[in-house]
């Protein structure tokens, strides 16, 4: 199953990330696939190599999905990981997806929980899921 | 899973060595990642290796210029070889598009390939994929151990034990000189871009 996207569905989350997650206070906003592959990012991703932070990420939520197993839990849909100065919260989209967003020590974690929730259904489209 | 953007015009494909522990699979990398100029390759991640075993994978993206006015980019990853790793494996395994399959030359090492090659199969039945079905190449690395005395498996006896009912291209390496890395990683990049090309054409 490979993933083809368009210009329209690439031009319309981009969208999405800007008015709900950037626009918010995030600093950088990706999307990847379940394999590792970048799919989306935008943001000031300077100093910041996003080609691995998105195969790190997606073995990062793999991993955790099997804690989530030994538990008794099917998976984990989102993931958060302080840091002094800056942040990150994975959430999962759909059944294949990963949306990461970084932020700094000056947004509230609960503004981008909220966000990512008002986000999600509007990304989905364009990844062909509901 | 390939993914294709078509707003980029770019087509990013994953690749795995597979194979037993010790065999040389995080050589392979450590080596094309050395040769390579900065302007094709990305960073290499190594996670976590205790002592000289991959605990969890390497990763390491390459770009491989443009075919078709789409640019190629090619991930590779390695997984760890261990037995005992199964789990992690499997994840790295999880949207692969084509293999390598590094087996160990070694004499002593004979029942840990066809082991680790029916790992394989069995962790691709799982998502669902034949084996057959998809780009695979074989490396019979560490040949130039012979040269040392150490007693080697003969090409013939590895390619009847491993390949042959798969009948895919393989290729003699010692990944710690460079010999033959290559040489494999030309033909499951080629292999793997066709097989995605061609799915891409069908839709």
């Amino acid at each position: 199953m490979d993933l083809v996207m368009s210009k329209e569905a690439i031009a319309g989350i981009v969208r999405v990330f800007d008015e709900h997650l950037l626009r918010s206070g995030a600093d950088c906003v990706l999307l990847v696939d379940q394999s590792g592959n970048l799919i989306v990012n935008r943001g000031d991703p300077s100093n910041l190599d996003v080609v691995a932070l998105a195969a790190l990420s997606a073995a990062n939520f793999g991993a955790t999905a099997e804690i989530a197993k030994l538990i008794g839990e099917e998976d984990f849909t989102l993931l958060f990981h302080k840091g002094k100065k800056e942040n990150i919260h994975f959430s999962r989209v759909g059944k294949n997806y990963l949306l990461i967003i970084l932020f700094n020590k000056d947004v509230s974690l609960g503004l981008i929980r909220l966000k990512v929730s008002k986000a999600l259904p509007q990304i989905l489209p364009y990844l062909g899921e509901e | 899973m390939a993914f294709i953007d078509l707003s980029k015009g770019e087509v990013q494909c994953k690749i795995v060595y597979y194979g037993p522990g010790r065999g040389g699979k995080t050589t392979n990398l450590l080596y094309i990642h050395r040769a390579m100029s900065e302007k094709i390759r990305g960073k290499m991640v190594t996670i976590d290796t205790k002592g000289d075993r991959t605990l969890f994978f390497d990763f390491l993206p390459l770009a491989l210029g443009k075919i078709h006015n789409l640019s190629i980019k090619i991930q590779l990853y390695t997984v760890p070889g261990q037995v005992m790793y199964n789990a992690t494996r499997k994840l790295v395994l999880k949207g692969v598009d084509g293999l390598v399959f590094v087996a160990d030359s070694l004499k002593v090492q004979k029942d840990k390939n066809i082991q680790s090659l029916e790992n394989l199969k069995e962790n691709l039945a799982d998502e669902n994929i034949d084996l057959k079905d998809i780009p695979l190449v074989m490396q019979y690395n560490k040949r130039d151990l012979a040269e040392a005395n150490i007693p080697l498996l003969s090409i013939a006896e590895m390619d009847a034990d491993l390949n042959s009912e798969l009948k895919v291209p393989w290729f003699e390496a010692s990944a710690l000189k460079g010999r033959g890395v290559f040489e494999t990683l030309r033909e499951i990049s080629k292999r793997t871009v066709k097989q995605v090309s061609r799915k891409l054409l069908s839709k």
